[in-house]
């Protein structure tokens, strides 16, 4: 590559993280992790619990700041300690386990509050995306509903669709369905499926396995804060360490 | 002997009732806006980040419940007198009793905001809210809705308790039934009479706080259940 023009633009990853470290005082919790994810890949997380996954994930969107190592994400330096990090959360989408949608909201409002106070997008226009977004989540109907008028599987979904109205250029998920019953889990995963279909980059926590191995073009197996191992979506199915190999034996 | 009552005395004196329970009611509306005002930034003072914000917010709560309310308005009175300013009673009055609703509003108000659950604040941030903006879209109006039952009673309290301001003569209520009584010797009808005109002024304020929670929070006017 010539060192003096910078690589093109589909090169870069849209998340990098390099040799990233961190603790919690003294428990070391991100050993030294890299990993790269491509414009339009998903790469699935998984580790046992305490390895770090859901650390990694909140590093990437600034919500844990890192102690050594660096964090690329949409060209931004998220290590670097003047970094806009509203600007960060405009192009990074987050979902967690538990919704977290705006109880007093109707879903509209819910998904209508970032683009219309953050970006400023007007409010008919912030409507038309809520509509649009929703139907892309399978909830047209639910608009004007509370979220505790929702199943947990559609207030998830909502997150999602809340997520994508803000047009990110990645979306991180943390155990999105860990807290639904198999067949919620279902629609929900159905939803990520089609971001992916549709080009999204995404990074996620799982522990759906079957699911990690359809939708993966990579997966990054975490253990002690460590990548202990890494490759495509066949390592699940013929993994190289035993640790790996113990992780997906018992199913988890 | 039986008890003989006559209250023609008193009613007759509708007139001065009725002003004085109009100066109590702008007295209550008064400390009531100003000290839910105090309210929302003494709870975000006490609660976001600044530890001499804090200590002074704390100070300021801890002070006004701690002393009774009559010392604090003659605090003010004497206060503001001693510097020289001249107010009148009733100025005296609304700046004493906006100061102390002030304090209970505060607390009563960060249990509020503190009841708003961490995940909410950080979908929030993920979303790319400011600060400001979570705080007025994700903390305060939740906040204050979980809380508006406390806020109503501590505001009808408030407007129960401003009938001491009659000690520095502000002519509200109480000011007007103690001038009644001395009038016509007919004490005990005339705080009969009063003390029904202060039922009437709670049912006004519990309905008008009824009907503004109705505006202010359209889920709980659709869905009927508590946040
Ligand atoms: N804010 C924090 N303060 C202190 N320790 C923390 C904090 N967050 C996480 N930890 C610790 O860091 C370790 C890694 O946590 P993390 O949440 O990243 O694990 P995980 O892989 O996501 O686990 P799980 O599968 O249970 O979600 C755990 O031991 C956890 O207790
Ligand atoms: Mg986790």
């Amino acid at each position: 590559m010539n060192a003096h023009s910078a690589p093109p633009a589909a090169a870069a990853p849209v998340v990098a993280l390099r040799n990233v470290h961190k603790s919690f005082g003294p428990l070391k919790v991100l050993d030294g992790v890299s990993f790269t994810v491509p414009r339009g890949e998903v790469m699935v997380l998984i580790g046992r619990s305490g390895s770090g996954k859901s650390t990694a994930l909140r590093c990437i969107d600034r919500f844990e700041t890192i102690d050594n190592g660096e964090i690329e994400v949409c060209g931004r330096r998220v290590d670097d300690a003047r970094l806009d990090v509203r600007a960060l959360r405009q192009d990074v989408g987050i979902v967690f386990q538990s919704y977290n949608l705006f109880p007093h909201l109707t879903i509209e409002e819910n998904i209508t509050l970032a683009p219309h106070s953050v970006k400023k997008v007007p409010k008919a226009e912030a409507r038309a995306l809520a509509a649009k977004v929703l139907a892309q989540v399978g909830l047209e109907e639910k608009l004007h509903a509370y979220p505790e008028q929702l199943s947990g599987g559609q207030q998830q979904r909502a997150a999602i669709a809340r997520s994508l109205a803000m047009q990110p250029k990645v979306m991180l998920f943390d155990e999105v369905t860990s807290a639904l019953d198999p067949e919620l889990t279902g629609e929900v995963l159905k939803v990520i499926e089609a971001l992916a279909t549709e080009g999204m980059t995404m990074v996620l926590v799982t522990h759906e396995m079957s699911f990690a191995r359809g939708i993966a073009d990579q997966v990054v197996f975490m253990h002690k804060g460590k990548v202990h191992e890494a490759g495509s979506a066949d390592i699940l199915s013929s993994p190289s360490t035993p640790e790996l190999a113990q992780f997906v034996g018992t199913g988890l | 002997m039986g008890l003989e009552l006559d209250f023609s005395v008193v009613l007759e004196r509708w007139r001065a009732l009725l002003d004085g329970a109009a100066l109590t009611l702008q007295l209550a509306f008064i400390a009531v806006i100003c000290g839910a005002a105090i309210g929302v930034f003494g709870a975000i003072g006490r609660r976001g980040g600044n530890a001499l914000v804090e200590r002074l917010c704390g100070a300021y709560v801890e002070a006004i419940r701690n002393t009774p309310l009559l010392v604090q308005i003659f605090l003010v009175y004497f206060g503001l007198s001693s510097l020289g300013l001249k107010f009148s009673a009733f100025t005296v009055a609304a700046v004493a009793l906006t100061i102390n609703v002030g304090a209970y509003t505060t607390e009563i108000m960060r249990a509020g905001f503190d009841s708003i659950h961490k995940g909410q604040i950080e979908a929030a941030e993920g979303l790319g809210l400011s600060r400001a903006q979570i705080y007025w879209h994700v903390i305060i109006w939740p906040g204050i809705e979980r809380v508006y039952p406390a806020l109503t009673s501590q505001f009808v309290l408030l407007m129960l308790a401003s009938s001491v301001t009659s000690q520095i003569s502000a002519e509200e209520l109480t000011a007007v039934a103690n001038y009644i009584q001395s009038e016509t010797y007919r004490s005990f009808e005339t705080y009969i009479v009063v003390a029904f005109i202060y039922i009437a002024l709670s049912f006004v304020m519990r309905f008008g706080f009824w009907l503004l929670g109705l505006a202010l929070f359209p889920r709980r006017r659709r869905l009927g259940t508590p946040l």
